[in-house]
């Protein structure tokens, strides 16, 4: 657990005093990944920095673990804090293996320990180990530099990690991937993280709570759907962008909203029946067929049924699309745009069908939020310590 | 392609140039006048030589340290007035740090290692301090956030990747030693300077290029060989010879 008690920092300039963090105070549980998140400036590094003391606090505390830091030797405190600079900072006179070893020697590990340590870090960021030890960081990308810069210091296995803004040289697509591939290491891992990030996508979808900053003050500190359902001011708010609404797609799985009822017809059904069902259950234009296994067989028209006689076999239309329970919202809205519907068909591991989803459960869950809000004022994240 | 061609041709003719003044020096006996002084020349060497070697490793002894030292932050305060006068210093035209140092230790082989001592320490040490200083502020906050101890910080990151410009030094500031140790001669030190001055005093321009010869090749030498012990120790990731 990472815990700031009203830490400030005063930065004593040629133009006077810049006050870069002013009486933060917050937690991190253990196992969360917090992500600092603000416009340029705002003091998010300077944060950072003072739970390692690069940065040495002008007042206020970190405790990690319960422990203040203050008194610690530094040495120590750094060595059981992974740390992933802003600027990359590998060495360049040192090969990839010798960067990422660094610390595991410095804390006297035999040889082949850490030589396999070494192996084990590059399979966790998915490089190729015998491709990539030997080489120099200058040999290297800056995408996979950075994610050398990340293996380095997960090298002793800290149980913290501060982490400054470490997928920022990587293009979108590769940055995706390297976020998902950090998010499944991090559910094994459990390590209690800082992240600096200025993106609010990464943000989103990369963290357990969100600080967000503005010029030195922590302004808001909440999980990512409340912070988007409910953003404290106005300058959150415009932080967070005018689609903030459609941003919570991201956070919400397909899982939360289906509904388990679902009207079906199987191949054998006559079209009569079949328009009965659609009636029966309200559904506006067509009807979904299964199979005998329950996986989804076709989808059959209501205007087909209204016109002709018939088996469902033989007048159905192919499944234009269905999603997964595991999906999110922005997976199905996306679906439903581009298939021009309004429902979709879930169907679980086995692909079998377990339900729907519809365009009007999607909308009615993010609006129920925001109708929350404008009932009662008050906002109801974890309260931010004043 | 033309210009391809142009030096092919170039170097043709320099090659017959070559040969034939190496024709036209052995039938004029100037071949066998310098060759008469082969054992000057190689005895002189030897003193030249070892002028270099003991005012050099000195030089490298006590610079590479100062340098160190003036780069900690500790010494932030004084260092760039310190580097200043040491800037100043290598102004001073080495003929006259030599007389200086005769001056005060008399005549003979101790002024002249301290003169060229001189004389080669300020850009050593300035090459090491401004190195130290130049390395990436980035990879000083990485090694200290690894947490590494100064003198880990000092002897893993900021001295490896420093190193290809503290050879630049070594290299400057030898060959300028090298190429100065014939002055040594005129407070009585002895070395090459020994056939050089001798030769113009006596209007006698083989004695004087018997000298000057030898010492511009042990000049170009001594460059060849710090290239090459920086070419095999700085490590590879930052040294742009082997880019
Ligand atoms: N060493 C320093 N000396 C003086 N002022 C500083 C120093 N470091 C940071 N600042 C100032 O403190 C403020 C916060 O800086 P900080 O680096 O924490 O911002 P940031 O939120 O990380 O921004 P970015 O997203 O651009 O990295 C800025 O106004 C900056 O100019
Ligand atoms: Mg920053």
């Amino acid at each position: 657990m990472i815990e700031l008690d009203n830490l400030t920092k005063v930065f004593d300039t040629p133009k006077g005093a810049v006050v870069a963090a002013d009486h933060i105070s917050m937690e991190v549980p253990p196992g969360e990944i917090c992500i600092l998140l603000g416009p340029s400036g705002c003091g998010k590094t300077t944060t950072l920095k003072m739970i390692n003391r690069i940065v040495k606090p002008t007042s206020g505390k970190v405790f990690i673990d319960g422990d203040d830091t203050t008194g610690m030797d530094t040495q120590t405190l750094r060595r059981n804090i992974g740390y992933v600079i802003q600027q990359i900072g590998l060495f360049p006179n040192m090969t990839i293996e010798e960067n990422i070893t660094i610390v595991p020697r410095l804390l006297g590990w035999d040889r082949a320990k850490y030589r396999e340590r070494a192996r084990e870090l590059m399979a966790m960021i998915a490089l190729e180990p015998d491709a990539f030890l030997k080489r120099y960081p200058s040999e290297l990308s800056g995408g996979q530099q950075q994610r050398i810069g990340v293996a380095r210091a997960l090298a002793a296995d800290p149980p913290v990690m501060l982490m400054d803004e470490p997928f920022g040289a990587i293009d979108p697509i590769n940055r995706a991937v390297i976020q998902d591939e950090f998010l499944k290491m991090q559910q094994a891992l459990k390590k209690t993280i800082m992240f600096v990030s200025h993106d609010i996508d990464e943000a989103i979808k990369m963290g357990d709570r969100i600080a967000v900053f503005r010029e030195g003050k922590l302004v808001q500190y909440s999980a990512p759907d409340d912070l988007l359902a409910a953003p404290k001011d106005s300058f959150v708010e415009s932080f967070l962008g005018e689609d903030r609404a459609l941003k919570r797609l991201n956070l919400v799985k397909v899982r939360d909203i289906v509904t388990d009822e679902i009207g079906t017809v199987s191949p054998g059904d006559t079209l009569e029946n079949a328009l009965t069902r659609i009636d029966d259950f309200g559904y506006q234009n067509s009807i979904l067929m299964v199979n005998d296994h329950r996986q989804p067989a076709g989808i059959v028209n209501r205007s087909v049924t209204r016109t002709t006689k018939g088996y469902c076999r033989d007048h159905f239309q192919a499944v234009p699309a269905m999603i997964g329970l595991d999906d999110d919202l922005r997976k199905a809205a996306s679906l439903m745009f581009a298939h021009d519907t309004t429902w979709l068909p879930c169907v679980d591991e086995d692909g079998k069908v377990c339900g729907q989803i519809t365009q009007r459960a999607m909308t009615r869950h993010l609006g129920a939020r925001f109708r929350a809000r404008q009932g009662n004022a008050q906002n109801p994240d974890i309260a931010i310590k004043e | 392609m033309p210009i391809q061609t142009m030096k092919g041709a170039l170097r043709a003719l320099l090659l017959v140039a070559i040969f034939f003044a190496g024709v036209w020096s052995h039938s004029s006996g100037l071949i066998d006048d310098f060759l008469w002084y082969l054992p000057d020349v190689q005895y002189l060497m030897g003193e030249h030589l070892w002028l270099t070697a003991v005012s050099g490793s000195l030089a490298i002894a006590v610079a590479i340290p100062l340098g160190i030292l003036l780069s900690r932050p500790s010494m932030a305060r004084w260092a760039e007035s310190l580097m200043q006068v040491l800037n100043v210093g290598t102004t001073i035209p080495t003929l006259a740090v030599l007389a200086l140092s005769m001056s005060f230790l008399g005549i003979g082989t101790v002024p002249a290692v301290f003169g060229l001592f001189v004389a080669t320490l300020l850009p050593i040490t300035r090459n090491t301090y401004a190195g130290l200083k130049g390395v990436n502020p980035a990879l000083m906050e990485a090694a200290a956030g690894i947490g590494m101890s100064p003198t880990q910080r000092l002897f893993k990151v900021e001295l490896p990747n420093a190193l290809y410009v503290i050879f630049a030094g070594m290299r400057t500031a030898l060959t300028i030693n090298v190429g100065t140790v014939p002055l040594a001669f005129l407070i009585g030190a002895g070395g090459l300077g020994e056939l050089i001055f001798t030769g113009i005093d006596l209007y006698d321009p083989v004695m004087m290029l018997a000298g000057a010869i030898p010492t511009a090749l042990l000049a170009i030498v001594v460059d060849a060989v710090i290239a090459f012990i920086a070419f095999v120790v700085v490590p590879r990731g930052v040294n742009p010879a082997r880019a």
